[in-house]
């Protein structure tokens, strides 16, 4: 089964560092790709990025989906963002140099320049996030929310949410079979008005169901004496070692690069049009 | 005061708040420590709500009014918190599903812990040790998808038992087990009672699976009352169990079929622990003589073939089906039995075409129908999900009932006939107007039931009819089920309860690890020793009896039995 948003365990040096230190350094790092458009950077951050991947041992194929779903996105904005403001770059840049066309859609090589600067940052950040997500234990992930000082009752809800997700998926498998036994017709046979009505039979059910299951969980968490105390400890919680602090240190050093950048560059543009 | 006292009601009651009556009145019982007691009940006496009284969520979770007192561990329950009664009553809830809320069994043991601020290194070193003493801790890791149904409950246990409660209460526990794991649950139960000496409630309205180990009380309740608060030898010695509709053990129905005395001294609590006089033996022997009949006729016409369906999910071997054949007889009444995770739901949704086998092939009434969609095939072959609200998406009983027709425009006058032709069928008429959430949960099956019948499928199969229903609910969805096969409706029910295939079933198909291990006669599958070992079954107490009294043919003995009991339960005796 695909799984949209999960947690997969294998062992590798970035499944071992503390949920914690991942988090931080997802932060960094985003942080830092945020807020540069300096092209030499963000292509570095892009190539760390694909490195990191392959040492926490993650398979493209396994996050597919999701990356996927967000590269469509990406190509939507890409389209928008020019349809809207086609000559943003020359803006930025303060030069125009027209590649072909005229008028209003005519193509700048600073538009370009632009425009990829736009795709790096996706690239840079993007893989990362996933890599965080597929690495890092959903409790582990609670624990360290809890730990940079968020209330444990949200950061639970959050590790029960993504613990719940297989369950849903599988209900929602089961509840659409059923329903187009009853004639609701799912496949491309129908119209998309008709699918999303079908939709809307297959989600009531899903959603009372589910409504069923939260109140026997939130009792059960409260037999269990959740909320009792305004702290609580967590089993995953793992202390920091040599290797978190060196993780932390070298996403530090992103935003470091990145601010002194910004600084030679005069802006957060780097300019090679000048 | 009575230290050994852990809890005690005096004339307790209560009232939630959105009833016009009250659930619970003049609730007298005492518990103390060490004690084992079964609580039981039909569905809608009171206890469930005796149990959230016990644990706390009432009145914390649930409000309503109180009357009278509850004191635990002598203090009045009103006066302490739901943490406080926590550490005192531990409960390992009935969907051990719903309670595990870690993602890995090791974090579901520790969770009361961590809510206690419990640090390291202890935290890891006491759920290391309740791991131990419930036999999970090679599962530490284990995420609870990857779990059977016994060992959650394990894994719930030891989640419970981490906090040191004085009292551990099980409520029904037996509801989503196999036979044979249900076995092991009682005598998990025992077992940990009798090494930590905590205090056991259990409540089940199973009583023959509970006694399987013997407890120091049933406590009855039925319409909100406790009705008995005796020893089980002498509950079962008298008929308030029948009264109350809750299920006697088999023995005790056969017992009383052959006019056999049931007295306390002759310890009928278990199969185990019965003590029958020669006479007893003697008129239950005559009795087996003089009932029995032929068998009736067999039937020819074929509905459904299967050829050696095959089937796997993408995520590997459970639940998947390898190498079926069978047949399915026109207007049969058979059970498909296993334990989880043996294919019988895959078997259903390939032959519903939910799911395309990766080989064979599935003929019905002779022609190979692979190629029809799911919503063809509805026409044919419908299946009933076992949670009917996970069908049911119209407000009203009428609407819903009418969606698959109105999704195939069908003529509207067309439809009307036809739902009124399936509510009446399903005793829905009446209601017809109604809200679906003004319905009982065997109401709502029935609804779910009509919206299929509706479509005039030649066969409906129906994922677990009664899971989590008490006798009197079990017996009218499953009388309601025979009456819709005497009108010509081939009936399959997907189960892992014993008394159903047994009772209702005139055949039954066994799945093991994806293949069928057994295919025969209802009473020749509960008789068979290798075939109850692979399934997950456990043999009926009936062929026990068969033994103590002497009956060398155990198998002929159950067949008789049932063939009684059909005709006695349908007024012909």
């Amino acid at each position: 089964m695909n799984n949209i948003f999960n947690y997969i365990d294998k062992p590798s040096p970035i499944h071992r560092l503390s949920g914690a230190t991942k988090f931080i350094c997802l932060m960094l790092w985003s942080f830092a790709a945020m807020s540069t458009y300096d092209t030499r950077m963000l292509a570095g951050l892009v190539i760390f990025g694909v490195v990191l991947f392959r040492v926490g041992n993650i398979r493209i194929k396994e996050v597919s989906f999701v990356f996927g779903f967000m590269a469509f996105f990406l190509v939507v904005n890409t389209v928008m963002l020019y349809v809207f403001a086609p000559h943003h770059g020359s803006e930025i840049y303060g030069t125009s140099t027209v590649l072909f066309g005229s008028g209003r859609f005519s193509v700048t090589a600073e538009q370009l320049f632009y425009q990829l600067n736009y795709t790096l940052k996706f690239f840079a950040t993007i893989p990362v996030v996933l890599l965080f997500v597929s690495t890092t234990n959903p409790s582990e992930f609670a624990a360290s929310l809890n730990k940079i000082g968020i209330k444990y009752s949200v950061a639970y809800s959050v590790a029960l949410a993504l613990r719940y997700i297989p369950d849903i998926q599988s209900q929602y498998r089961d509840i659409s079979q059923a329903s187009q036994a009853r004639g609701i017709e799912m496949s491309k046979k129908a119209s998309f008005i008709d699918r999303l009505k079908a939709a809307s039979d297959i989600l009531i059910p899903l959603i009372l169901t589910s409504v069923d299951r939260i109140e026997v969980i939130s009792n059960a968490m409260e037999l269990r004496c959740f909320g009792k105390n305004k702290k609580r400890t967590w089993y995953t919680e793992r202390p920091f070692t040599p290797a978190d602090i060196i993780a932390m240190v070298l996403c530090g050093l992103l935003i470091a690069l990145s601010t002194w950048l910004t600084c030679l560059n005069g802006g957060r543009y780097y300019n090679p049009f000048k | 005061m009575d230290r050994d006292i852990l809890l005690q009601f005096t004339d307790f009651g209560f009232q939630y708040k959105a009833q016009s009556k009250p659930t619970l009145y003049d609730i007298n019982l005492t518990l103390r420590r060490g004690e084992r007691i079964l609580i039981a009940g039909p569905s809608g006496s009171g206890k469930s709500t005796l149990v959230h009284c016990i644990n706390g969520l009432i009145p914390f979770s649930y409000k309503g009014s109180v009357t009278g007192s509850l004191k635990i561990k002598g203090r009045e329950s009103r006066d302490m918190s739901l943490f406080e009664i926590s550490h005192t009553v531990g409960t390992v809830l009935q969907d051990s599903d719903a309670q595990f809320v870690g993602m890995t069994v090791a974090e579901d043991i520790a969770f009361a812990l961590e809510n206690d601020c419990v640090g390291e290194p202890m935290l890891h070193d006491r759920v290391a040790e309740a791991a131990k003493l419930v036999n999970v801790n090679d599962y530490l890791s284990h995420a609870p998808g990857e779990l059977s149904g016994g060992q959650k409950q394990r894994v719930s246990l030891a989640g419970v038992l981490i906090d040191d409660v004085d009292i551990l209460m099980f409520d029904e526990p037996l509801a989503n087990l196999d036979p044979a794991t249900g076995k092991q649950a009682i005598e998990l139960i025992d077992d940990m009672q009798k090494r930590t000496g905590t205090t056991v409630i259990i409540v089940e309205h199973r009583i023959e699976d509970v006694l399987h180990r013997s407890v120091d009380r049933v406590v009855l309740m039925d319409k909100g009352r406790i009705v008995a608060d005796v020893p089980a030898d002498e509950l079962l010695s008298g008929t308030l169990l029948e009264e109350c509709g809750i299920r006697e053990p088999l023995y005790i129905t056969a017992l009383k079929y052959a006019n056999v005395p049931i007295t306390q001294d002759k310890h009928p609590a278990s199969i185990d622990t019965i003590r029958l006089t020669d006479e007893d033996k003697r008129k239950v022997v005559e009795w087996y003589r003089n009932t029995g009949e032929d068998e009736p006729e067999g039937l020819t016409e074929q509905l459904v073939r299967t050829e050696s369906l095959s089937f796997t999910y993408d995520g590997g071997t459970n639940r998947s089906i390898n190498d079926i054949s069978l047949e399915i007889k026109k207007g049969e009444m058979a059970a498909i039995i296993g334990k989880n995770g043996a294919g019988k739901s895959s078997f259903a949704k390939v032959l519903c075409g939910f799911e395309t086998q990766s080989a064979g092939s599935i003929y019905y009434m002779g022609y190979e129908i692979t190629p029809m969609s799911i919503k063809e095939r509805a026409e044919h072959i419908g299946y009933v999900m076992q949670n009917p609200n996970e069908m049911i998406s119209k407000v009203f009983i009428y609407d819903e009932v009418a969606m698959g027709l109105k999704l195939r425009g069908v003529p509207e006058s067309e439809i009307d006939e036809r739902v009124e032709k399936a509510l009446r069928i399903c005793g829905l008429w009446r209601m017809r107007k109604w809200p679906v959430s003004a319905l009982s949960y065997g109401q709502k099956k029935r609804v779910t039931i009509a919206s299929i019948l509706v479509l005039d499928p030649e066969m409906i199969i129906l994922d677990e009819p009664t899971a989590g229903q008490d006798y009197r609910h079990y017996t009218e969805i499953m009388e309601f089920l025979l009456d819709l096969n005497a009108r010509g409706i081939t009936v399959i029910m997907i189960t892992h309860d014993m008394h159903l295939m047994l009772e209702y079933a005139d055949r039954a198909i066994v799945f093991s690890d994806g293949r069928k291990i057994a295919d025969d006669k209802s009473y020749n599958i509960l008789t068979n020793g290798d075939v109850i070992n692979k399934a997950s079954l456990k043999e009926t107490s009936l062929y026990e009896l068969a033994g103590i009294c002497g009956i060398d043919d155990g198998t002929d003995f159950v067949r008789h039995f049932i063939g009684y009991e059909r005709k006695h339960k349908r007024g012909q005796l």
